[in-house]
Parts: structure tokens; C-alpha cells; sequence
């Protein structure tokens, strides 16, 4: 057992038990915490797969600013927690369970029937360089510069979109 | 890399599940949002998983474009909600069911 894999085994832990945490929890506020706790080990996740830059970005955008705008709208709304989870409609929420086994069911025969393991011919230095800012900044400015560019767009429409849908008066 | 890239992209997948399992099953719509968030993580490590196994940081900034776009959704989302809110008094979407018939 090395390192990494320990550290993987731990972060993989927490990850899959506050993912289902987060939609068996009754008390949304409870929900949202565990919302964060996943963020934070797939943060840890993605250090270990050395792309250092999107870490930090996922812990300021998603565990910052977004479960900061989530746990604003359940304290404003205020809801009444879910009596249960499973008891109303029993039938329809067994099937929708089903489903999902059977969804990853085939995303899982997917991964280990197409051997991804093939893909990963990256030289050493190529893998190091892949997660650092400086190549992230270059490939973004250059070949992804119309996107980039349209993502801020989208964000500024987003926001006004935001506003007026929140409105108090909607007119 | 030491840990098999089968390792993530299986995290990856248990966590897009357990994002459809909570779509279909809650009731609540800020938690229906929160299990969106989750898809659209497991989306982003896989993109992350493959980036760093190729040693090619394009996935990477399609993982960037993804985090832009679940900013975005989550402010309309919950806007959404918030005006749904101030109509019904309510975010269980079973009493929100003007378009049923």
C-alpha cells in the first residue's frame, strides 16, 4: 500500500458517503453541508491527479460561492423538512432506484469493456505540465479564446437573469 | 500514477447514479438542484481523470467551461425557485403540477 492509494481510498470514501448523504438526508440545510463535504474530497481527488488549478477553483467556486448561494435561498425559503423519503409512492420510487443500479451498471461494463487504461500514453513531463496553471492559462487564452469568451457572456446573462427572476415584483 | 484510471472514472459513475437516484426520488426542489451539482461533478472528474492520464490539459478547461455553466444553472435555478416559491408557498414538486394533466 502506498500513499497514494491510501489517500485515494480515504478521499473515495468520503466522497461516495456524503454523495449519498446528500439525497437521504430529511433536513435540506443537513443536505448541503454534506454537498460540501463531497466538494472538498473531490478537490483532494483532483490534487492527486495533479491538476492543482482546477482544485482551488472548485473549492472558491463550488464549496465557496455556490453552496453559499444554496444555503442562502434554504434559509430564505424556509421549507418544512420531507416527512419520508420513501414511504409515499413507494413503487415509483423503488422503480426510479432501479433505474439508477442500472444506469451505473452500464456506465461500469462501459469503463472496464473499453479499457481506458490504453488511453494513458502521456510521457512524464506531458503529465506534470497538464495540471499546472501555466498550460491551462496558454490553451485557454489562445485555441479557447471564443469560449472563454462566451462563458463570460453566459455568466453575465445568468446574473441579469438571476435578478429579474427574483424580483419581488414580477411584472 | 499508481492508482488504476478505472479507480476514478468507477467514483465517477457511483456519483452520477447516486445524482439520477436523487433527481428522481426527492420531492424537494433545492435538493433536485443539489443532485444536478453532483452529475455535474462526476462529469468533471471524469474529464479531470482522462486530462491527467493522456497528460493533455484540454479536458481540463472543458472541466472550467463545466464549472462556469453549474454557476450559472445554480443562480437560475434557485431564482426559479424563489419566484415558485413566492406564488405557492411551496418547492415540493408535487404541488407544483400546473402542466400535469
Amino acid at each position: 500500500m502506498n500513499l497514494e492509494l491510501i489517500l485515494f481510498l480515504i478521499l473515495t470514501l468520503v466522497a461516495a458517503f456524503s454523495s449519498v448523504m446528500v439525497i437521504t438526508r430529511k433536513n435540506p440545510i443537513l443536505s448541503a453541508v454534506y454537498l460540501i463535504l463531497n466538494f472538498f474530497a473531490l478537490a483532494g481527488i483532483y490534487l492527486l491527479l495533479n491538476a492543482q488549478f482546477l482544485s482551488v477553483v472548485q473549492v472558491i467556486v463550488y464549496a465557496g460561492a455556490i453552496m453559499i448561494l444554496f444555503l442562502f435561498v434554504i434559509m430564505l425559503i424556509n421549507t418544512e423538512n420531507e416527512a419520508s423519503i420513501l414511504a409515499d409512492k413507494k413503487p415509483i420510487k423503488v422503480f426510479a432506484i432501479f433505474i439508477a443500479v442500472l444506469v451505473f451498471a452500464q456506465i461500469a461494463y462501459l469503463i472496464f469493456y473499453s479499457n481506458p487504461a490504453e488511453l494513458s500514453n502521456g510521457t512524464i513531463e506531458n503529465l506534470i505540465k497538464a495540471g499546472q496553471i501555466e498550460s491551462i492559462g496558454r490553451e485557454l487564452y489562445t485555441t479557447y479564446i471564443l469560449p472563454f469568451l462566451i462563458a463570460g457572456y453566459l455568466l453575465l446573462v445568468a446574473t441579469i437573469g438571476a435578478i429579474i427572476l427574483a424580483k419581488k415584483k414580477f411584472e | 500514477m499508481q492508482v488504476p484510471i478505472e479507480y476514478y472514472l468507477i467514483l465517477s459513475a457511483f456519483m452520477f447514479s447516486v445524482g439520477v437516484a436523487g433527481v428522481l426520488i426527492r420531492r424537494n426542489a433545492i435538493i433536485i438542484l443539489m443532485s444536478i451539482e453532483l452529475m455535474l461533478n462526476s462529469a468533471n472528474l471524469a474529464l479531470i481523470t482522462f486530462s491527467s492520464f493522456m497528460g493533455n490539459s484540454i479536458g481540463q478547461i472543458f472541466a472550467f467551461f463545466v464549472m462556469t455553466v453549474a454557476a450559472a444553472e445554480a443562480a437560475i435555478g434557485l431564482a426559479i425557485v424563489i419566484a415558485i416559491f413566492r406564488n405557492k408557498l411551496t418547492v415540493n414538486i408535487d404541488q407544483i403540477n400546473l402542466f400535469k394533466w
